[in-house]
């Protein structure tokens, strides 16, 4: 049924769009975690630097980020003259633009959560044999599961929805490296509303589903525990 | 069996330097007031002060020296924090056993059923740990710091966050983990009270530095620290349970010979007791006296005076066998008593 309102060619945007923000928000969650734990529990001089660094996303255009990454990732960049391959107009250089697009959205909610569990119960549960990992295992993640939550969604949401980083580094190769927003862009384009329609209405239920989840449980989770 | 603590610790404004030994039974208590450094004294023993230099050997194991640092997880501590610290995501349960779980298990000397009877706990267990009071939190606090079988538990002022109502609560069940637990007690606090029922032993602190340290009985009763010369001063004397006087609902103690009658309490006979005399409730009569409605006259000598804050008074020194007995009585009977005072 759905084949009747989706082309092959959108569905595959879909999927890759989906893939994406999945291994998108893995990347950010193994990468970001000790990041906003090193942030939480700093007092580095060099803090205040890396969580400009890390908010920029939030301030800058995408098409300056997709820029700077396409000329890190692209033929004669630094990868390559190093020997690696060029990555650009690739899945992995799509993950890359992601993952530094959508760093503040899963690093601050993570660096918050950290930040509120103070050193007070670290160290009680150091004081209880837990060693650095039993107790980032048995403690803090607990304590922090509304952040790990947030960071999850907004993560996973925010990649979902980018279109100018995706634009600038990965092109609109169809089932490569073209997504959701940059197919219903080339719809737009067609007048072809229609298409356009479709995609931008699931594009926007998915959004909404995920937030509305996201706030339900962290609801519910503040209601349990008070 | 001692705790050998030489440990020193900068910090800008605050310098910490001790040099002590106490013994490895029993409670010594940390003394002195707010940012004197007990605090930090005992986080330097659970090895949360990393910047701490020295040396620490608890009952014979090294902690610390010039060449090794045992990290806080592998020290056999227990730590009650002023807060609990208790974890809001596990049940009351689940905190008891967070650490017990963590202990090899031939080493787990204290076992959860002991702990749980001792420390009242029974109908907490299933709670959560936010839907419970005050003074069930510390007993929880307690309880889990126990049951990891620690070499010594730490007390951070367990009772100060505490409302009266909570302390008188949780001061029996302190008093049997005294009684009954052989693990050596580290118990920081600022309220002489807690201190006078708990303590065996005392390290009084002043500014980062222990001013001075021995027997609880012996440090409260000197003349030349403050403790003597408090609004509260008193001695505190271990007796034992001669007789109960029914008639009278007064009960019989004894100690160094001499008889002390208090009010009627449900004390086996035989059972030691802890008596504190206040010394404003300590008067000295050179005669037996006759025809007072004192009850407790104990043949005492005057060991020696010192002078009180309060111009009009002064503190005397009595000693009743081994045991000292202080009595604060004012400037003018001291004057008028004649010399022949000193025995």
């Amino acid at each position: 049924m759905l084949h009747q309102w989706i082309s092959p060619q959108d569905m595959a945007a879909l999927w890759l769009t989906l893939k994406l923000a999945a291994v998108t928000t893995v990347v950010l969650l193994i990468l970001g975690t000790p990041l906003a734990l090193w942030l939480a529990r700093t007092q580095s001089r060099f803090k205040l630097a890396v969580e400009s660094i890390v908010a920029l996303p939030l301030v800058l255009p995408p098409t300056v980020i997709g820029f700077y990454i396409l000329i890190l990732l692209g033929s004669q960049g630094p990868i390559q003259a190093l020997g690696g391959p060029s990555l650009a107009f690739t899945f992995t250089g799509l993950v890359i633009g992601s993952v530094v697009y959508s760093l503040p959205f899963v690093v601050q909610p993570l660096q918050n959560a950290f930040a509120g569990i103070g050193t007070g119960a670290l160290e009680a549960a150091a004081c209880l044999r837990a060693g650095p990992w039993d107790r980032f295992f048995t403690v803090v993640i607990p304590l922090s599961r509304r952040g790990f939550l947030t960071a999850i969604t907004l993560g996973f949401a925010h990649t979902v929805g980018e279109f100018g980083v995706v634009l600038m580094i990965g092109g609109n190769i169809p089932s490569e490296t073209q997504v959701v927003s940059i197919a219903i862009y080339d719809h737009v384009e067609a007048v072809d509303y229609a298409s356009a329609h479709v995609l931008s209405g699931l594009l926007l239920a998915l959004s909404f589903l995920m937030l509305f989840t996201l706030y339900a449980i962290n609801g519910r989770i503040k209601m349990v525990l008070p | 069996m001692t705790i050998e603590i030489r440990l020193d610790l900068e910090r800008p404004g605050f310098h910490l330097t001790v040099d002590t030994e106490v013994p490895g039974r029993g409670v010594t208590a940390l003394f002195g007031r707010s940012g004197c450094g007990k605090t930090t004294l005992l986080r330097c023993v659970a090895g949360l002060e990393r910047s701490a230099l020295g040396r620490l050997v608890i009952n014979g194991e090294t902690w610390q020296d010039r060449l090794r640092f045992v990290p806080s997880h592998q020290r056999s501590v227990g730590y009650v924090f002023q807060e609990g610290q208790l974890f809001s995501h596990l049940s009351v349960q689940g905190n008891l056993l967070y650490g017990y779980r963590r202990i090899p298990v031939p080493e787990r000397s204290v076992q959860p059923e002991d702990v749980v009877r001792l420390l009242g706990l029974e109908s907490l267990l299933p709670r959560r740990v936010t839907e419970i009071s005050g003074g069930q939190r510390q007993r929880v606090a307690m309880g889990r710091a126990l049951l990891t079988s620690p070499r010594v538990l730490l007390m951070d002022e367990p009772l100060a966050a505490l409302d009266a109502m909570s302390k008188a609560e949780i001061l029996p069940y302190l008093e049997r983990l005294h009684d009954e637990l052989s693990i050596p007690v580290l118990y920081v606090s600022h309220a002489i009270d807690e201190v006078i029922r708990m303590a065996d032993h005392m390290l009084l602190m002043e500014d980062g530095a222990v001013r001075a340290e021995g027997a609880l009985h012996d440090l409260i009763t000197r003349g030349d620290l403050p403790l003597a010369h408090a609004e509260g001063a008193a001695a505190v004397i271990e007796a034992r349970v001669s007789g109960h006087d029914d008639r009278h609902h007064l009960t019989e103690l004894e100690f160094q010979g001499a008889r002390l009658l208090v009010s009627r309490d449900h004390l086996l006979q035989s059972a030691r007791v802890r008596v504190r005399i206040m010394a404003r409730d300590v008067a000295i009569n050179l005669t037996r006296p006759r025809d007072s409605s004192v009850l407790n006259c104990v043949p005492a000598r005057v060991v020696d005076v010192s002078d009180d804050p309060h111009p009009g008074h002064v503190l005397v020194r009595l000693a009743v066998g081994d045991a000292t007995l202080l009595s604060r009585i004012t400037r003018r009977s001291l004057e008028q008593g004649p010399r022949c005072m000193r025995w």
